[in-house]
């Protein structure tokens, strides 16, 4: 499949239509789909209309946008019109949203062509998809492995060339993980630079939308497209999309390249090969390397699965069977909300609900939660301090290539730890790039991350941009 | 830190609107245990003075002019209640029967 760029350009041109592209993304759903469980709901309809109205703009000499024609997978907690959205929870089966989000409007606005929801563990909660309520997605790399999660079905909808592009969410690492681990980029943006409007909330301080695509420039030609102010949501940054496509080719040369000991120090054997093989990589490429040790980073993982869950416990409290989705008939009203919370819920949601629950409840907010936010304070000033010293950070993305299937399910913080490396940039709202990497065990995929100061997702693609060509993406 | 009973994950379920059988209580008392020890690194820490944050960017009030503008339409909003009633969500009853 080709990129999304060329894509574009060839539906610009003419050379090919929309529709064409769409029905080639179809087929290939329809090949692999039944396998891989990938998409929850293909919209075949709502994505043809998409395709031929771009054909007629295109007809009619209008410059379409900068993905016109391109067939785009949406993670099923991102809202969209006349089609349902399940955050793969059976709680909200049946509901269809009263409006789209942003993003999708963005999309749609650029040209692009929503094809159909993906599978995500239920309520992005989960870094292997095997929470959803509707069975796991898999590995098209190797079908016995998970593609990571949440965001798993949007990344083997790229891997699996259904579409080449997809968005996710990212709270804790749910697009950089699965990218790493499908062969993908992945990007979570600053805080605030993507708006949350129409996301279903998880935790709302560390929630971020971005895209996941087979090249950077993708990737940075979708974050353009989805990036700058909106009203409509209160956290988001006031300045327009910033300028990205731009600056994918400006390389590292004279950039400090901080290579973080915490973000490295645990991982498989082969894992930490290629984090030093992009080491020598960016040095050739000019970039000065330092070597850092930010301590802080690993108090992350123990103050995220406080605040993360504490957040989520209040966000999901809204799940009553009140005003949408599943209602549990019962005698009164409490007996109703708990009936529907059971029956609705999985295991994992129910887990960081009483997590959550308990980290704020009377007695032990100050030793849990309160305790959780001044570690998330020590974790920005560490950043801040590294980043006196280093203009970009680099690490690996995961500790390990794909796991196979039920390998950590017993074992909840087995599970948790899978986003060591991840969560920093989610505490500090900073944004990170995971980038395929050469590969390791089996012959699965590696990513790599960069992280940068708030708002430097172009320099983190100009980074990104020289490992592909290192690793033989030119 | 305060050690997490099975008394404190039956209240929590009460509180969270969350139904538990005995097994699954066993299971998150040892569950949650197992995170809340995993934080208690946190107790090594000398955190007098830090201060909290909630929030990455520190959250100011947004404000939009008052005027009118278009919402969702109240139709198809409420064909997506479980039960409604003359265009309210109707529940089932929320007090006791009078004394």
């Amino acid at each position: 499949m080709k990129c999304a760029r060329q894509m574009a350009l060839d539906v610009q041109n003419g050379d090919t239509s929309a529709v064409s592209v769409l029905e080639e993304s179809l087929a290939q759903i329809r090949s692999r789909n039944e396998e891989l469980n990938v998409f929850l709901y293909v919209d075949e309809e709502g994505a043809r209309a998409a395709a031929s109205a771009v054909d007629e703009r295109v007809a009619r000499g209008e410059n379409v946008g900068s993905l016109a024609g391109v067939p785009v997978a949406l993670k099923d907690n991102l809202c969209q019109t006349n089609i349902p959205t399940t955050c793969s929870s059976k709680i909200l089966e049946g509901w269809r949203s009263p409006y789209s989000a942003t993003v999708v409007d963005r999309l749609l606005a650029a040209g692009a062509v929503p094809v159909g929801k993906t599978n995500l563990d239920e309520f992005a909660m989960g870094s292997s998809t095997e929470n959803s309520a509707f069975g796991p997605t898999r590995n098209p790399h190797n079908t016995s492995r998970v593609p990571g999660g949440s965001s798993g079905g949007s990344a083997a909808a790229v891997a699996a060339d259904m579409t080449p592009l997809a968005l996710g969410s990212d709270t804790g690492g749910s697009i950089r993980q699965p990218a790493a681990l499908c062969g993908l980029i992945g990007v979570k943006p600053s805080y605030g630079l993507v708006s949350r409007y129409g996301l279903i909330a998880f935790a709302s301080s560390l929630d971020q939308i971005g895209p996941l695509t087979k090249t950077v420039s993708d990737a940075a030609i979708a974050l353009e497209a989805i990036a700058g102010h909106d009203p409509l949501d209160s956290t988001s940054l006031p300045e327009p999309s910033p300028s990205l496509v731009a600056h994918v080719e400006d390389g590292v040369a004279g950039k400090r390249i901080g290579v973080v000991r915490e973000l490295i120090d645990g991982a498989d054997a082969d894992v930490v090969a290629s984090v030093e093989r992009a080491v020598e990589v960016l040095k050739e490429a000019g970039a000065a390397i330092v070597e850092l040790s930010v301590p802080e980073f690993r108090l992350g993982l123990s103050a995220y699965y406080l605040i993360a869950p504490a957040e989520a416990s209040s966000n999901l409290a809204r799940f009553d069977g009140v005003r949408y989705g599943l209602r549990v008939k019962a005698d009164d009203v409490t007996a109703m909300m708990e009936a529907t919370r059971t029956a609705g819920f999985g295991e994992e949601v129910k887990r960081r609900i009483m997590l959550g629950t308990y980290a704020l409840s009377a007695g032990y907010y100050d030793a849990y939660y309160g305790q959780a936010l001044k570690v998330r304070t020590l974790t920005i000033d560490a950043f801040r301090r590294a980043y006196r010293e280093a203009d970009l950070l680099l690490g690996a993305t995961t500790p390990s290539v794909a796991f196979e299937f039920g390998s950590k399910t017993a074992d909840p913080m087995a599970m948790y730890l899978s986003d060591v490396f991840t969560i920093p940039s989610n505490l500090s709202g900073e944004p990170a790039i995971s980038v395929p990497f050469g590969t390791g065990e089996a012959g699965l995929p590696i990513g790599v991350q960069l992280l940068g100061p708030g708002r430097s997702e172009a320099q983190l693609f100009a980074g990104a941009r020289v490992l592909e060509i290192a690793d033989g993406r030119p | 830190m305060p050690e997490l009973r099975r008394e404190d994950v039956a209240h929590v379920a009460k509180l969270a609107r969350l139904i538990m059988s005995d097994a699954e209580l066993d299971m998150f008392t040892e569950q949650l245990g197992q995170v809340l020890d995993h934080a208690s690194d946190m107790n090594a820490l000398d955190l007098e003075g830090v201060v909290a944050t909630a929030h990455p960017f520190g959250l100011i009030n947004v404000v939009r002019d008052d005027v009118p503008r278009e919402c969702l339409d109240h139709d198809v909003v409420m064909a997506m209640a479980p039960d409604a009633e003359n265009g309210r969500f109707a529940v089932p009853r929320i007090l006791g029967e009078a004394p």
